[in-house]
């Protein structure tokens, strides 16, 4: 099977490359301008074709809560978000913290032939935050990365046997930093908003203290420590203030820490309740500004689902998270790069090389015999998110009618078309 | 002048909705002061309370301002039977529409409620509480009670709220209404349950009680929760009393003619000293009362007044 991506404009981490043709052979990037005999020949005439994105930080649902997601429905969510890799939180029912259940994925996944999955696995038991894992088997079965994502490691002790277990083996421990004492029942961020709404806040000093403990335990242990979903302007300066001591960790935001605040509670709607929780314009600004001096390793969505019953209860019952894999990429390259606040190859970076780095993968790129996994990007494109469309099961957004610009058209992982849009 | 169609909280009023509703409930009082104490005005009209949170007093004092005005009122209390584990907000109030009524009066645990519910209904809503985020009623009652005793408004006075101010709706809405009405509001509680971001504009913050009802023209002790205790927000009901309750000491530095409120139900001798809770300066009775009179009034204007 031999590809033709006709007249595409080239982008990958070693920067542009002008209008080509470029051709896969199989599974793989054979080159560009090639010429000869092709069996499928995709048009992408004005369009970037680019590494399809890794997303470190998905709730696919699966196993469980398939009434929220499944591997089906949220892989071909993340392929029509353009990402070619995901990795999966383990915060499911039960818990992925058994081997058999990391390979049992793996495989599911690998045969729906969408976007490619790489497992997470819990770091405690049942998510107990008590006794650990079997990490080197959870390896071995496939998981990338030990996290018990959703549940902050109450316990420093854990922690940092945990780390200590990971770093032996290289693997990356990934962190909900939100120290939960502080933190107690609040459901949103603790300030203005919250008081005049009467709803018990999150103090941003509940993740900034958590992120100071996990730093410490990095320095303490050498492991590679990936702190998720930075929120607040407190958090990153922690975060930035360890890099600088030479702490082995690394950090992500999400697209809705990145563009929305804790203003839109004031609707009372739980589709803006999510965990850790938006915060001000002061810490979205300060995250934008995190991203563009390159504090930030990579953008993770959190798509987090949940069904529209659940998002339907009161403020309090209602469940933490949002579904967003598939704007994520509008979203950023409107609010972000339409705004002039970061540019498109630092966008994509936070999309392709930052995650890859993290994870101590290759950076993803265009060369001769890397993997077919890319993305076409229609940078023109302009429309309003219709949630009705999603793959993914949540089909409700925040950004619901509002109009973005710059989509992905096409995913292709391993060669194979995962996703084609309009 | 246009009526809001919902009663969610004080601030999509205006300060001339708000006069015209006090002047609605001076009419409601004197039909309270008749023989039979019954008009026609709401008749045909069929109003729900749902309480999903319980609140005798409340709930008694808005079906006694239907029923005084002819309404149907049809009641569902949800002691947790009633609302199916897990069904959603939009569900329950789907299912209890088919009662048809054309106002709803809410009650429930978690701000925002009836907001979601106004969003899912035809129906007028009224907020009967909602978390500790909103009373609005009670705030209308209270500066109603006000009005009486102080006819030339609210302009220049002064009310001082002392108690657990972080968990208080009533808190919340009386500094919202009292300081749209032109007053300056003075909110008194302990450092942890007194939050910083409430202060602004003519709302102040202190922990001392007496400078918080020095020349006070009316002071308001909340009900104080023991379970707050467990949570390290009190040390100690002694300390809290020693500091916090409202007595006739305390009073002497407010103004002469000021005014005793309590939104009750009270704690004898907790929040408030009970010679002062009786004195002649408490308007804890006129409260309740004047409760009545403007649900009455709350109701004849989302029905009747907005036509
Ligand atoms: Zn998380």
């Amino acid at each position: 099977m031999r590809t033709l991506i006709k007249q595409a404009h080239l982008h990958d981490a070693r920067g542009d490359h002008g209008v080509h043709d470029l051709y896969l052979r199989g599974d793989r990037i054979e080159g560009v301008d090639l010429g000869g005999e092709v069996d499928h020949t995709i048009d992408a005439q004005g369009n970037l074709v680019t590494p399809a994105f890794i997303d470190l930080h998905a709730h696919l649902r699966e196993p469980g809560q398939e009434e929220k997601e499944d591997l089906a429905s949220g892989l071909a969510a993340a392929a029509a978000g353009g990402f070619g890799t995901v990795v999966s939180m383990a915060n499911t029912t039960p818990p992925v913290d058994d081997p058999g259940l990391v390979a049992a994925l793996a495989l599911k996944a690998e045969r729906l032939g969408l976007a490619r999955l790489r497992p997470a696995a819990t770091l405690s038991r049942g998510l107990k935050g008590e006794g650990l894992t079997d990490f080197a088997a959870l390896k071995a079965a496939g998981a990338v990365m030990i996290t018990d994502d959703g549940i902050p490691v109450a316990d420093a002790h854990l922690m940092r046997r945990a780390c200590e277990y990971a770093q032996d083996l290289g693997l990356v421990i990934q962190t909900h930093s939100e120290e939960p004492s502080l933190r107690q029942g609040g459901v949103m961020h603790e300030g203005a908003v919250s008081q005049r709404l009467g709803l018990p806040g999150n103090p941003a000093a509940a993740e900034a203290a958590m992120i100071g403990r996990d730093c410490e335990i990095a320095l303490l242990t050498g492991a590679r420590v990936h702190l998720a979903h930075v929120s607040s302007k407190r958090g990153m300066q922690v975060v930035e203030w360890f890099k600088a001591q030479g702490a082995p960790v690394t950090c992500e935001v999400t697209p809705h820490h990145l563009t929305l605040t804790d203003a839109a509670l004031a609707s009372f709607d739980p589709i803006y309740k999510v965990a850790p929780p938006l915060r001000t314009d002061e810490d979205v600004a300060y995250l934008r500004e995190a991203l563009r001096r390159g504090v930030v390793d990579n953008i993770g969505t959190d798509h987090a689902p949940h069904t529209r019953a659940e998002k339907e209860r009161d403020l309090l019952e209602a469940p933490f998270g949002i579904g967003n894999l598939e704007v994520t990429f509008a979203l950023l390259y409107t609010e972000l790069v339409g705004s002039g606040a970061l540019s498109l190859e630092r966008l994509l970076e936070l999309f392709q090389a930052g995650p890859a780095r993290v994870m101590g993968w290759p950076t993803p790129t265009l060369e001769p015999g890397e993997p077919a996994d890319l993305v076409v990007l229609d940078l023109e494109a302009s429309r309003p998110v219709t949630p009705a469309t999603f793959r993914s099961k949540a089909k409700f957004s925040p950004w619901s009618g509002q109009t973005l610009r710059g989509w992905p058209v096409m995913t292709l992982v391993g060669g194979r078309v995962a996703f084609e849009g309009v | 002048m246009t009526t809001p169609k919902h009663l969610l909280d004080t601030q999509d009023w205006t300060v001339e909705n708000i006069e015209a509703l006090f002047n609605t409930a001076d009419v409601m009082a004197q039909v309270l002061e008749r023989t039979i104490k019954k008009v026609p005005a709401l008749q045909g009209f069929t109003v729900g309370t749902l309480f999903f949170e319980p609140s005798t007093r409340t709930r008694l004092s808005f079906e006694r301002a239907a029923r005084a005005q002819s309404a149907d009122v049809v009641s569902f209390a949800a002691g947790g039977s009633s609302l199916a584990k897990g069904e959603s907000l939009k569900d329950t109030l789907k299912t209890l529409d088919a009662m048809q009524a054309d106002l709803y009066v809410v009650r429930h645990a978690v701000a925002g409620v009836p907001h979601q519910l106004a969003r899912w209904t035809d129906a007028a809503i009224v907020n009967a509480g909602d978390g500790r985020r909103a009373h609005p009623t009670q705030a209308l009652l209270d500066a109603y009670t006000f009005r009486q005793r102080f006819p030339d408004g609210f302009a220049g006075k002064k009310l001082a709220i002392v108690g657990d101010i972080m968990h208080s709706r009533v808190a919340r809405s009386n500094a919202e209404l009292w300081t749209k009405l032109g007053a300056q509001v003075t909110l008194c509680g302990p450092r942890t349950l007194l939050p910083p971001e409430l202060a602004g504009g003519r709302v102040s913050l202190t922990t001392d009680l007496c400078e918080a009802a020095e020349g006070a023209h009316a002071v308001m002790a909340l009900r104080l929760q023991s379970e707050r205790m467990g949570r390290g927000l009190l040390p100690s009901l002694a300390e809290y009393r020693a500091r916090y309750c409202l007595t006739e000491e305390v009073m002497a530095g407010a103004h002469p003619d000021a005014l005793v409120m309590h939104p009750g139900p009270l704690n004898r001798d907790v929040e408030i000293s009970g010679a002062l809770a009786d004195g002649p300066q408490s308007v804890i009775e006129a409260q309740v009362k004047n409760g009545v009179s403007v649900r009455m009034a709350v109701l004849y204007t989302l029905l009747v007044g907005r036509r």
